[in-house]
């Protein structure tokens, strides 16, 4: 294992170490210690690595990633795991506004809250939050799944594509074209996938999923006086 | 961008150090703009006193021959202590109406910082580490005080753009946003009758609570029905004699962290401003709900 104290190596040193990691790295555990809340921590990797950072981070942790695990042993900054592409990224305290936002794949988990904005405009990543979620989560999501254990805020999945929502607790309002739907088979396996990869003892029939009415995102002519 | 700090403390014991704290805080968000930067802090009081801070570009001329003129005209004991550009001026609480007058009489140019009677405000352009500096605030104690490093976007980086701002009496406000109606607000509260000297978005967005207040709302309630009018983005922390309060705009974009232990309550906006806080890691750390007025209180 690789010890780097960020506070005397500094940000730039780390990543460009990170950077260096190939997919047949011997360097596959790191220890990354006073994070003291700085930003950009272990962005853009694209190696099969473990990273743990032992104390809570600033803006854009785990930015890009692909492949590699990321565990923040404390709380994150706004755009955690912001694009990822792949790979895990894993939170043990509570996540700043557009956690997840843009992300591509792999699995992003939080074990405490999410602030606003959670999975803005995600493109096929899934996330776990075992708290609750600040309003506008979800907004133009188009492919991915959003699990939530506890509740939801304001204009959930406003503008929704096709990403999939499942909020365990209260909804407090859903956002323009988001609805409730049926619960089938094939997500409560979904979910009992997720719930198991995130280590979330929730049971998926608890849940309710919200989905797009598909009304929005496809021109209607009878609403061509509403432009 | 802009960032803000503000430190309210419960145990007695750090209040020697609150201008330590809180000029660390400060200096470690300065990469959030390095135009101006300032700090308020509540300090001691005396009964039947009332405390300005006051402003000069000539600070060396104006300030020798002030105390005596304030005196005279004041018709009561006047005490200074200067700090740099700027002075504190103590004088009876039953002069207080006259001060302004008479302030502008000896010379007009000279602006006030902060009115009230434990309230100090002390700010210029330059970088936290500068400005912390050079007002000595390390060495100040105090019981809570906030602070804000500006970088410009609604007006010129000058001193009377810098944060904070005075509101009501022992009361200020810093920003981190901007409003977007500051223009026609403006108009609304001069034609009301209100001052407001500068073209700054903030300064309107205290000036609107000052008039608030005057029309008979509280402080929460005066932060309540700024939700409602006003048009931008807005985390803003407000410094009264007894405590502060926060409050963030319904779209909250603009970053917010506190945290509380025994010993005191924080805000930053972005966590780097807390962790050299004492036993921070033990601390109950959040982010605080848009549109939700927040107050602590000693």
């Amino acid at each position: 294992m690789l010890e780097f104290d960020l506070q005397e190596n500094g940000l730039r040193k780390l990543n460009s170490a990170l950077h260096d990691q190939k997919e047949n790295s011997n360097q596959t555990v790191w220890k990354i210690t006073n994070p003291k809340g700085s930003h950009a921590i272990a962005v853009g990797i694209d190696a099969p690595i473990e990273v743990n950072i032992e104390g809570s981070t600033g803006y854009y942790c785990g930015g890009m990633n692909k492949l590699a695990n990321i565990n923040v042993k404390g709380s994150v900054g706004p755009g955690v795991a912001e694009n990822m592409m792949s790979g895990k990224v894993v939170i043990d305290g509570d996540a700043s506004q557009y956690a997840g936002a843009t992300g591509h794949g792999g699995l992003l988990v939080i074990k405490g809250n999410a602030s606003s904005r959670c999975g803005i405009s995600m493109k096929g990543i899934n996330i776990v939050v075992h708290g609750n979620i600040g309003h506008m989560s979800a907004f133009m999501a188009q492919s991915g799944t959003l699990v939530v254990c506890g509740d939801a805020g304001d204009a959930l999945g406003d503008s929704l594509y096709e990403a999939k929502l499942f909020v365990r607790g209260n909804v407090k309002s859903l956002g323009a074209d988001c609805e409730k739907k049926e619960m089938r088979p094939e997500h409560l396996e979904l979910l009992e996938q997720l719930l198991s990869e995130a280590e979330c003892d929730a049971k998926p029939e608890e849940f309710t999923r919200y989905g797009s009415a598909r009304k929005l995102y496809n021109f209607n002519i009878d609403n061509s006086d509403a432009y | 961008m802009c960032g803000i700090v503000g430190l309210f403390l419960k145990d007695n014991s750090l209040e020697a150090n609150l201008g330590n704290l809180l000029s660390d805080m400060l200096i470690s968000m300065s990469d959030r703009g390095p135009d101006s930067a300032g700090i308020a802090i509540y300090a001691d009081k005396e009964t039947g006193r009332s405390k300005f801070t006051i402003q000069s570009e000539n600070a060396k001329t104006d300030f020798e021959a002030l105390p005596n003129y304030l005196s005279k005209h004041l018709n009561c004991k006047v005490e200074t202590k200067v700090n740099d550009t700027h002075s504190v001026v103590i004088i009876d609480e039953s002069a207080t109406s006259k001060f302004s007058e008479a302030l502008a009489s000896f010379n007009p140019e000279i602006r006030i910082m902060s009115r009230g009677s434990s309230l100090e405000i002390y700010k210029e352009v330059g970088l936290p580490k500068q400005v912390t500096q050079r007002f000595n605030i390390p060495q100040m104690s105090g019981r809570h005080g906030i602070g804000h490093t500006r970088m410009a976007t609604e007006s010129a980086v000058t001193t009377m753009g810098a944060h904070p701002f005075n509101t009501g009496l022992d009361q200020c406000l810093v920003h981190n946003g901007s409003l977007s109606n500051h223009n026609s607000l403006r108009r609304r509260l001069r034609r009301e009758g209100v001052h407001i000297e500068t073209e700054n978005d903030t300064e309107v967005g205290a000036a609107y609570l000052t008039w608030k207040m005057q029309n008979g709302a509280t402080l929460g309630e005066a932060l309540e029905s700024s939700l409602e009018d006003l048009d931008g983005f807005f985390t803003f922390l407000v410094g009264t004699e007894d405590g502060f309060g926060v409050v963030r705009d319904p779209i909250a974009c603009k970053p917010a962290v506190m945290a509380e232990t025994d010993q005191y309550v924080a805000f930053g906006s972005e966590y780097r401003a807390l962790v050299n806080l004492p036993e921070i890691e033990s601390a109950h750390v959040w982010e605080p709900e848009p549109a939700t007025v927040y107050f602590w209180k000693h």
